[in-house]
């Protein structure tokens, strides 16, 4: 009886002491930044170099087949400080063409290339802007800084969604210090998401060599700086899937492909 | 000698003022227990919100949100943050319930549920802050779901057991005969329990992502056939016991509303898959088929402690209704 009656008290302490052990540290199980730059590339000596003189260059469209599906208003009518920050409600950013030309198409080069490539320095951007991610779809190499900034008067959240890198989740206050962050391991479109504001998401894609690009606007990319050889182009879209090709480039060779996507 | 037992409304009524003698509830007593079940079934509907709204990680951290006790309500933050101050508030009702309890109950298993209760409800809160703190991993955003209904039940047990009605009850002893066949009545209560619960750790494994929505089409059909059941047997035998009556059709007639709304929730799920943001519509009736879960289950304990209650803990079969009985 007298050990049963102690039992909330153990309870409390349990849960204190679980509060003290975890306590501050929210949202910095996403803050592995520390780990290894480059993942398994950082520090190897044996980086394939390409003779710029000898570089080729694949170019192309992605286009899409069909009517492109009418993209709906986001509606931020309940978050004043967001709908504050549009004249009038922005589309959804999910299916975007025009004259049958598709932008937001993560274009990489899928498989083909021998060795490993140096991760770049220069720092990406992920921007918080009008709460919209700004762009939605970028991509990194592995180890390639990532840098996140919130321009918005309010505060997001940040979560990446990865499969087999690490998912994480830090908030940032509007102005706030930019989160800066490498994904170790390749994985393609990984979901990024606000949970303050439902409607906000973009796609990360990270990948161990450098040959690779984002669709425009008018659907174009290019895909600079390769060596020769025979290469599976791939298309990758969030919503229509994925389309692929191959093609084979000389040295100081350009070619234009073409990848097409249904609309239905 | 013979004697006929018709277990009736004007049977329970005429039990004398004696008898809740023996256990003098406490109208205030009462009165907050069922304030604390309440507030317990507004706090799955939030939590249920939550989960609709996406919004469960829009506060990244735990126990605090953004490090303050009171952060700014924008967006899922309203959502979450709303989530821990109801969550906070039933916490308080519960110690307030268990040392009330411990102070004035005289029956030792309604104190010690009291303080199941209350333990219950810590878990319930370092479970949430995990889901938080771990990134809603599956087992443990479907063990906060499932211990979220446990702890609901508890409290309506609580409020049941705490009730004039129940305490006129106490010390009757019912007479009884063998059931002709199958399950007893408590033996079907028992199914019908851990069939509902069954179901909403599936229901809960579903919405979270660990499962496909089979095992939870399964379990909806085991659980309305022994709902079925129950509610033959107790139509056919005991009618005339409002208490068991009653509490059956309840139980049923939310199993049928369940149905419909599990049915709409899966429907509005599918055709709003590809929304950019989680819509009313969609959100509305889901967390409508959560809620009506957890009372289902509710309902369903609630009938099994009037069964056992009202006739006797200790027998394991009961006198049909108007049956001569000879002893």
């Amino acid at each position: 009886m007298r050990i049963w009656k102690t039992v909330p008290g153990w309870m409390m302490v349990g849960l204190m002491s679980f509060a003290l052990a975890c306590g501050g540290g929210g949202g910095e199980k996403g803050g592995d930044a520390a780990e290894p730059a480059g993942g398994e590339a950082a520090g190897s000596a044996d980086f394939v170099t390409v003779d710029p003189a000898k570089a080729a260059t694949v170019t192309g469209k992605i286009k899409l087949n069909g009517e492109a599906p009418a993209m709906p208003a986001i509606n931020m009518s309940a978050e004043p400080d967001c709908k504050g920050l549009h004249q009038s409600a922005p589309p959804a950013e999910v299916v975007v063409a025009s004259n049958g030309m598709l932008q937001n198409a993560f274009v990489w080069v899928k498989s083909g290339l021998n060795g490993k490539f140096q991760p770049s320095t220069t720092a990406v951007h992920l921007d918080q802007k009008g709460c919209i991610y700004q762009p939605h779809v970028l991509a990194v190499q592995v180890g390639q800084p990532l840098s996140i900034t919130n321009s918005d008067p309010t505060t997001h959240n940040v979560h990446p969604l990865p499969t087999t890198n690490r998912e994480w989740n830090k908030s940032q206050t509007g102005g706030g210090a930019p989160i800066d962050y490498q994904f170790p391991r390749q994985e393609i479109m990984i979901p990024v998401k606000c949970n303050i504001h439902p409607w906000m998401r973009s796609y990360v894609s990270v990948v161990d060599h450098p040959f690779f690009a984002v669709s425009s606007a008018d659907g174009s990319f290019t895909i600079k700086g390769l060596p020769a050889g025979t290469y599976t182009i791939e298309a990758v879209h969030e919503k229509l899937g994925s389309q692929e090709t191959s093609v084979t480039v000389g040295d100081a060779e350009s070619k234009d492909i073409e990848l097409t996507f249904s609309a239905s | 000698m013979s004697r006929s037992v018709t277990l009736s409304r004007k049977t329970l009524n005429s039990l004398s003022p004696q008898a809740s003698a023996e256990y003098p509830a406490s109208r205030g007593l009462h009165r907050f227990a069922v304030f604390t079940a309440a507030s317990t079934f507004c706090l799955i509907v939030a939590g249920a919100l939550v989960t609709s709204r996406d919004a469960g990680l829009s506060v990244p951290d735990w126990p605090l949100s953004y490090g303050q006790l009171m952060p700014e309500m924008v967006g899922g933050v309203f959502y979450e943050h709303g989530h821990r101050m109801i969550a906070s508030f039933v916490g308080f009702l519960s110690i307030i319930l268990a040392v009330w309890l411990w102070r004035r109950e005289k029956r030792r298993w309604v104190r010690n549920l009291g303080w199941a209760a209350l333990g219950a409800v810590i878990a319930q809160g370092v479970l949430g802050g995990m889901t938080v703190l771990l990134l809603l991993p599956t087992p443990v955003s479907v063990a906060h779901a499932c211990l979220a209904q446990l702890f609901f039940s508890t409290t309506a047990i609580l409020a049941l057991v705490t009730s004039r009605s129940w305490n006129r009850l106490d010390a009757q002893s019912q007479p009884r005969a063998p059931e002709t066949s199958g399950p007893s009545l408590p033996a079907l209560c028992v199914m019908a329990n851990c069939a509902i619960f069954a179901q909403l750790l599936m229901g809960a494994a579903f919405r979270h992502k660990g499962i496909g929505i089979i095992p939870h089409l399964i379990g909806a059909m085991v659980v309305v056939a022994i709902v079925f059941w129950l509610l033959a047997r107790v139509a056919r035998r005991y009618s005339g016991v409002p208490e068991i009556f009653s509490w059956t059709m309840a139980l049923n007639g939310l199993v049928m509303m369940q149905l419909v709304l599990g049915a709409g929730a899966y429907w509005i799920r599918e055709a709003t898959r590809d929304a950019v943001q989680p819509l009313w519509p969609m959100v509305a009736i889901t967390v409508g088929h959560v809620a009506l879960g957890a009372l289902i289950l509710a309902v369903s304990v609630v009938l099994t402690f009037q069964v056992r209650h009202v006739f006797g803990r200790r027998h394991e079969s009961f006198e049909p209704q108007g049956v001569p009985v000879t002893t």
